[in-house]
């Protein structure tokens, strides 16, 4: 028998878990790129490694505190904006994302080679950074929480930053497309032309834009590798794709969108995973595998980016009359 | 108390036993020890080892390196000969022998070096080199800068095959088809199906592979792309609705193969020379087949009334349909072409890799829009060029730079490439900003 309790306890995990926090601030990211700016960004997986190996390398090899080591993520996010930006702004939209998918891959394979070894950790990536951030825990040690939310001291200080900082970031990102600043990238995303008519500075504010989307996405680099390992391949340009299913199943012109949107993929794949591998082992699906049964959720990803994007493309938030689409 | 010479021997030699002994036991126990010098990787499920000896007599420090699947490693042998290499992950990889690391005179005498090994039913591999006494042929510089333009030539002209498709699809509909790289390793995948799994003769396996390829293409338009185009769907939206599509059907490939990767042929046979050129079989199949289906698109391109329709379609869509032609089965027949294409590019770059695995065609799909871009965006002569352009940097490259980074090469040079000429090598120049 399929214990459904237990499936929807295990995917009620996922609401606040820092993953779903990571996921929301990366697409958030997307948001400002993509969304409002009509920017195709396909490298933000690389803008996340960044700040990963930012933070990682900075704290394991230089000893920085930790407030040197997320500002130094945030730093080689912008240095990556400006490299992938100042080529490629000028140039048709697709140019860019051919160039930030490359650079994202570029960054991986440079990372995983042995001879990066020392300083990278190679294939096996980087681990035991985590120190200092724990060391900053106010909340003394036990055990927290109720029901499935049961965590350590730990674990919920990282809950409450990840959070935190995704709520700051959507406040910055809601107030900044209420300004005078927001209305220009809208519009450089509904007719680029037609701003550059009134005297806009296209190439700069599409500047702005892809630097304020990368640093949400180193961001969300380091909050995704605090609750495990830095591992070079968990940002490779599936990281991405990911991250565009959530971003559009929230919407793509949208702020809440991108973090209900994570909390959506994220529970409903541990749902997904959760019932397809006890309905296997339960026997309800003759000839498939554990291992199988495993892999089904990635064939559900895909058919569900692809039912969004043909018959709901404004996402579950988006506002039908704002284009959800660059054109 | 006098302590005799022997008997500081005998306490030697014990202590030196048990070292040896916890040593072994250490090797032995697989992997959940810390890393010695012989041994790296241990914390992975699937283990290389092996003895290097040299007519029973051990050989201590020789270098033995591991690469495959995006993860190389390299220990050095230990006193007894022995070393063990931990990979993260079942499939295929190279094990070579750094020949420079063995005493003078010796050399690897008998079989290849690298090694192409994989992991049977179990998880771990032993993988021994025949070594012996004889004079290493140096290859010169040239000779082998010359064997690489050959291996260059021919993944660069498979990569076309790929990278044709791609363009005449992106040409005709703007689509840019992240799906691509399923296509191409459909055709590998069925190949497998038929050649190995249901043992048809190669030949007819490959043509049945290239015709199911060509149905799938046409399955893809008809089922997915025409409704869409039909319901006036954006590009970029499409583009999204395409690496969905990429998603699943590769995470079906790998539910229905699984996560493995398997050859099509046991062994590779021995080069042909030719003069100052030494080329395996294989590649003078492949390069022929590609030029074969190369020219053949050109002239259906250039010489069939069909082909101009394709051009025509491809410059202006909207001015063809007004001069009577019908774009939507223009589209199909691209979509037909590009399937087959895809799917013949697969097959051979199933025997360059070698082998068949589920993400295959995504491991090159980035080479293939590299390739495209490199040639100018559209243009079936650019993705041509752009193409060997990318498979010929792959492989002179690595005479520089190590193997493992060879495609960050080519990306990097597309990069640089978009910076001074943005069009494509044959792009048009036009405005593309």
């Amino acid at each position: 028998m399929v214990d459904f309790w237990q499936i929807i306890q295990n995917a009620s995990v996922e609401l606040i878990s820092p993953t779903t926090a990571a996921y929301a601030l990366a697409a958030l990211g997307l948001a400002i790129h993509f969304g409002f700016t009509g920017l195709i960004n396909f490298g933000q997986a690389g803008f996340m490694a960044v700040g990963a190996y930012g933070f990682g390398i900075s704290t394991l090899t230089f000893h920085f505190p930790v407030w040197a080591a997320v500002l130094t993520g945030i730093g080689a996010s912008i240095v990556l904006a400006l490299l992938l930006g100042v080529p490629t702004l000028r140039l048709r939209a697709d140019y860019l994302a051919i160039v930030t998918i490359a650079a994202a891959e570029i960054f991986r394979l440079v990372v995983s080679t042995p001879n990066a070894g020392p300083i990278t950790g190679s294939a096996d990536g980087l681990s035991g950074y985590k120190t200092g951030f724990a060391a900053l825990n106010p909340i003394p040690p036990g055990t927290y929480g109720f029901g499935p939310f049961t965590m350590n001291e730990y674990d919920l200080f990282l809950r409450l930053v990840a959070w935190t900082v995704v709520i700051l970031c959507c406040l910055l990102a809601w107030q900044l497309m209420r300004s005078p600043w927001g209305r220009v990238v809208k519009g450089i995303r509904e007719d680029e032309d037609a701003v550059r008519a009134l005297g806009k500075n296209v190439y700069f504010y599409k500047m702005q834009s892809l630097i304020l989307g990368g640093v949400f996405g180193s961001l969300a680099g380091i909050i995704f590798i605090l609750p495990r390992a830095i591992v070079p391949s968990n940002f490779a340009t599936t990281l991405t794709f990911f991250v565009y299913t959530v971003l559009l199943l929230g919407g793509a012109a949208t702020i809440l969108g991108p973090v209900i949107g994570s909390i959506i993929f994220w529970v409903t794949l541990s749902a997904v995973s959760g019932f397809v591998a006890r309905a296997q082992e339960a026997g309800w699906f003759p000839g498939m595998s554990s291992v199988q049964a495993g892999q089904t959720r990635f064939i559900v990803v895909g058919v569900v980016l692809m039912l969004i994007v043909i018959f709901r493309p404004q996402g579950v938030f988006g506002n039908k009359k704002e284009l959800a689409f660059v054109k | 108390m006098e302590v005799t010479g022997s008997t500081i021997r005998a306490w030697q030699r014990g202590v030196i036993l048990l070292f040896v002994a916890l040593l072994a036991a250490l090797t032995f126990a697989g992997g959940a020890t810390a890393a010695h010098a012989d041994e790296v990787g241990g914390q992975y499920p699937f283990q290389f080892s092996g003895n290097v000896k040299n007519d029973g007599k051990a050989l201590a420090g020789v270098k033995i390196s591991v690469s495959g699947n995006g993860y190389s490693a390299e220990v050095k042998t230990d006193e007894k000969g022995r070393w063990q290499i931990g990979v993260p992950s079942k499939g295929s990889y190279s094990v070579a022998l750094d020949e420079s690391t063995l005493p003078k005179g010796i050399i690897v005498v008998q079989g290849s070096n690298p090694i192409v090994a994989e992991f049977g039913k179990t998880t771990d591999k032993t993988v021994n080199f025949f070594l012996g006494v004889g004079e290493k042929q140096t290859t010169s510089f040239g000779q082998e800068l010359i064997d690489r333009i050959v291996t260059g030539l021919s993944f660069g002209l498979l990569l076309a095959l790929a990278a044709i498709g791609l363009s005449l699809i992106f040409g005709t509909t703007g689509l840019n088809n992240f799906a691509h790289a399923e296509m191409v390793t459909f055709g590998a995948l069925a190949t497998l199906t038929l050649a190995v799994d249901l043992a048809w003769p190669l030949w007819l396996a490959i043509l049945a592979a290239i015709i199911l390829s060509a149905v799938f293409g046409f399955v893809l338009d008809a089922g997915i792309w025409a409704p869409l185009r039909r319901k006036g769907i954006g590009l970029i939206p499409a583009m999204i609705v395409s690496i969905g599509l990429s998603l699943a059907l590769r995470y079906l490939y790998q539910y229905l193969y699984g996560g493995s990767t398997r050859q099509i042929l046991g062994s590779a046979s021995a080069n042909i020379q030719f003069g100052l050129i030494s080329i395996s079989p294989f590649n003078i199949a492949s390069m022929t087949i590609s030029v074969v289906a190369v020219i053949g698109i050109a002239f259906f391109l250039l010489r069939t009334r069909l082909g101009k329709a394709t051009r025509a379609v491809s410059d202006n869509s909207s001015l063809a349909a007004a001069s009577g032609i019908d774009v939507d089965r223009v589209i199909r027949i691209v979509w037909v072409m590009g399937g087959a294409l895809a799917g013949l590019s697969g097959i051979l770059f199933a025997f360059y890799r070698p082998g068949v695995s589920w993400d295959m065609g995504f491991q090159i799909l980035l080479l293939i829009f590299a390739a495209v871009t490199l040639g100018g965006l559209g243009t079936a002569f650019g993705a041509l060029v752009g193409s060997i352009v990318v498979g010929l940097f792959i492989e002179v490259s690595t005479l520089w730079i190590s193997p493992d980074m060879k495609d960050v090469g080519a990306l990097v040079i597309l990069i640089l490439v978009l910076l001074v000429r943005p069009q494509g090598i044959l792009g048009r120049k036009e405005r593309v900003g």
